[in-house]
Parts: C-alpha cells; sequence; structure tokens
C-alpha cells in the first residue's frame, strides 16, 4: 500500500503545478471518506453500544483529520503558485476564499470533537456523547462544505460562473492521462488512510481487550 | 404530547420569571457589551462593520443566554424529567424556549444597537425579520451544544468550542442575508434562496435534536 505512494509522484505529468492534483484533491476526498466513515461508525455505536464501534469513529476522524490538515498544507502551496498573482495580494486574503472557510470549520469541528472527548473519565458516557457529536457536527458540516461554495463566488473551480462542473472529475477538464494517476491516487491515498486506521483500531483494540470481552 | 410541551414550556417560563436576575443579568450584558462598542467605535460606522459588530455580539449573547438552559438544571431535577417526561418532548420544550429568549434578546440588541450606533440599514423591516431567523437558528443549534456540554464536566468554556465552528457556516449566510437589507442588490431570487437554505438548516437542527438527544438524555 505504501507502493502508491511512492508511485505517485514519479509518473510524467504535463505541468508542475498539476502535479499536486494527486495530491490535494486526492486528499479531501480521503478526506471526506474518513469522515463518512467515523460518521457511519458514530452511527451505529448509538444503535448498538459496543465499545468497538467507539474505537473505530474516533480513528477515522483522526484520519480524516490528519487529511485534511495535509491537504490544507498542499492547497496553500498550490495556491501561491497559482493564485497569487501579483505582489499586493497576499494569502491572507485569500484565506477568505468559500471552499477554505469550509475547509478550516472541518478541522475545527474535529478539533473540538477530540477536546471533548478528551473532557470526558467514565468511557461509556464518553463514547457516547462524542457519537451525538460526531453526527451533529458531520451533518452540519456536509452544507457548509459542500453546498455553499457552489453558491458563492470561489476561485476554486466548480463555483458558479465557470464552465467546469464536478471540478478534476467532469470529462472534459482533465486530460486522460492525469486521469491515469487520478483516481488510483484517490484510491491510494483512501486506503493509505485506512490501513493507518485500522493501525491505531488494533493498537486500541489490544489494549482495551479485557475491557471488550 | 402537545399538552406535556407546553407544560414543560411553561414551567421554563415560569423559572424565568421567577429568577428574575438571570434574566437582567443577561440584559446588563448586553447593554454593557454595546456601550462599550459605541464608546470605542467612531459614531455611527460603516454598514460592513456595524453588520458584523452586530452578528459578533448575537453571537455571544446567544452562548451567555441559552448556555445555562441545561446548566441550571440540577441532577435531581433532572431525574425528576426523566420520570414524567419523555426525551422528545423535553428537548422540543427547550428548543422553543430557547428560540423565544433568544429572539427577546435579539430584539433588544438591535434596539441598542440602532439607538447608540445608528441605523444603517436601508430596509428595516426586512432587517428586522433577519434578525429574528437568525437568533432562532443560532439558539437552535446551542441548545443541542449545551445538552451536550452539560454532560462533560468543565462544561461553560465546552460550549464555544463545540459551538462555534458549527455555528460559522450559518453565521456567515447570515452576514450575507444582512447585507440584502444594506442596500446590496442581489441577483433576483438570491435573497430568498439564502432565506430558505438558512430555513432548511434549521430544520435540520431540529430533526438532529429530535434524534440525537434521548441518546444524551439517558444516564
Amino acid at each position: 500500500m505504501g507502493g502508491f505512494l511512492l508511485e505517485v509522484p514519479r509518473l510524467p505529468i504535463l505541468n508542475e503545478t498539476i502535479r499536486n492534483l494527486y495530491f490535494h484533491v486526492c486528499m479531501w476526498m480521503a478526506m471526506m471518506i474518513m469522515f463518512i466513515v467515523s460518521f457511519i461508525y458514530s452511527i451505529k455505536y448509538l444503535g448498538n453500544t459496543s465499545h468497538r464501534n467507539d474505537i473505530y469513529a474516533k480513528s477515522y476522524a483522526v484520519m480524516g483529520t490528519v487529511f485534511g490538515v495535509l491537504g490544507y498544507a498542499t492547497g496553500a502551496v498550490w495556491a501561491n503558485y497559482t493564485w497569487v498573482t501579483d505582489q499586493s495580494q497576499s494569502l491572507g486574503s485569500i484565506l477568505k476564499e468559500p471552499k477554505l472557510i469550509g475547509a478550516a470549520i472541518a478541522i475545527l469541528i474535529y478539533g473540538a470533537y477530540f477536546v471533548l472527548r478528551g473532557s470526558f473519565t467514565d468511557m461509556d458516557k464518553r463514547a457516547r456523547v462524542s457519537a451525538v457529536y460526531n453526527i451533529f457536527a458531520f451533518a452540519m458540516l456536509f452544507p457548509s462544505i459542500w453546498i455553499i461554495p457552489r453558491m458563492v463566488g470561489s476561485l476554486h473551480p466548480g463555483a458558479p460562473g465557470s464552465d467546469s462542473g464536478n471540478p478534476a472529475l467532469s470529462y472534459n477538464d482533465i486530460d486522460s492521462s492525469l486521469r491515469q494517476v487520478f483516481y488510483p491516487a484517490i484510491i491510494g491515498w483512501t486506503l493509505l488512510g485506512v490501513w493507518i486506521a485500522t493501525l491505531k483500531i488494533r493498537i486500541e483494540l489490544m489494549r482495551d481487550r479485557e475491557l471488550l470481552k | 404530547m402537545l399538552k406535556r410541551i407546553a407544560t414543560l414550556l411553561k414551567k421554563d417560563i415560569l423559572l424565568e420569571l421567577r429568577q428574575q436576575h438571570t434574566f437582567y443579568g443577561i440584559l446588563l450584558y448586553i447593554a454593557a457589551t454595546i456601550f462599550v462598542l459605541y464608546l470605542s467605535m467612531p459614531d455611527s460606522p460603516d454598514a460592513p462593520i456595524w453588520n458584523s459588530l452586530f452578528w459578533v455580539i448575537q453571537l455571544f449573547v446567544c452562548v451567555n443566554t441559552v448556555a445555562k438552559s441545561f446548566l441550571q438544571e440540577s441532577r435531581g431535577r433532572m431525574l425528576y424529567f426523566y420520570s414524567i417526561t419523555s426525551p422528545v418532548e423535553f428537548i422540543v420544550a427547550k428548543l422553543i424556549f430557547n428560540t423565544i429568549l433568544m429572539m427577546l434578546m435579539s430584539g433588544i440588541s438591535l434596539l441598542l444597537f440602532f439607538t447608540l450606533l445608528g441605523n444603517p440599514s436601508t430596509d428595516t423591516v426586512r432587517f428586522i425579520g433577519i434578525v429574528l431567523l437568525g437568533g432562532s437558528s443560532i439558539s437552535l443549534v446551542f441548545t443541542l451544544m449545551s445538552a451536550i456540554a452539560a454532560k462533560a464536566q468543565q462544561n461553560a468554556a465546552l460550549i464555544a468550542i463545540l459551538g462555534f465552528p458549527v455555528i460559522l457556516p450559518i453565521l456567515l449566510l447570515l452576514m450575507r442575508l444582512s447585507k440584502a437589507a444594506f442596500g446590496e442588490v442581489f441577483k433576483e431570487g438570491a435573497v430568498w434562496q439564502l432565506a430558505g437554505l438558512i430555513a432548511g438548516l434549521d430544520v435540520l437542527v431540529i430533526a438532529l435534536a429530535v434524534i440525537l438527544f434521548p441518546f444524551l438524555w439517558k444516564e
């Protein structure tokens, strides 16, 4: 699985900055997938209160946050070369861009989720309350990331006014040679995240083995 | 069921009327904050600054108003409610009560803003409508946050941590929407679209609160 990580950047690519497509866009997708998985496990926890589901939800949320921070960082690098055109325009003015706000909200929400988890001493209570917050936060996050940026002008592709639909997914704004790497890269990043998350889960399961019996 | 919700609501209002010191406390909080703003700002600030200040104040007023809704209930009293009502009725009563309370507070702070900081809006009636919508949606979110935070130990700070990221999208939409009342020309139908989106988020919050609160409730 680590092979994906090594393989991706080496492939021949047309432009220099488009290389970032493999990292930036895929990381956001991997982040969303991680958060969705975490959300599903939270619902499962409320359905049947097994401690295992709580560990799953937490680990996937951790991985989603890691991808979120990485995606933010790669996006900042990318924006620095493509959006910052003249000298007077600083990175600070770009940060008010709607999708970046959504991303910042996502990271803040999951930060709050971990703070909430930390503030409990009782295990069952912690699992239950944080599952409730996770579901609520995810449901609020979804419109803020997917709907609102589509409604207001944005520098990202996919905003109204630009002719592209779903950024990097539609047929005519991505070259076929890019697609060769792009789709495996999404899968690769996701699998990498799943792998790390399962490692974390296994460590925690071993630690709490007596509890689960 | 409706009758029991009404009874719970009546109990909350009665409690508020009896413990007037908390009510006046919040009132004083609003007045003091806006007075500080009045002293520190130049006379009649521009509409964008006025707008952003107003919503930030709303946010903090709401944290202080709604925060206590679950904190004031002692463990024993919660147990009592647990034995006589269902969680859905309880949370619905709380949501309605907090919405009414927050609308009242929004109205008061709007009045103070108008008197002390001037009225830059071109369409006051519309702005009042937006403020009432905004106040209710902020209070809905913070009611659930307060229910969550009440389960944790150091709860007062936790409400802000939990609530702010969740409220951000709504707040941004509200700020954008209220520009409509400051004379900015919108596309045809865009105002209603934005208002509808906020109302939709409100419905989402209420639905989630009703679904999720029973899990918080049992102890």
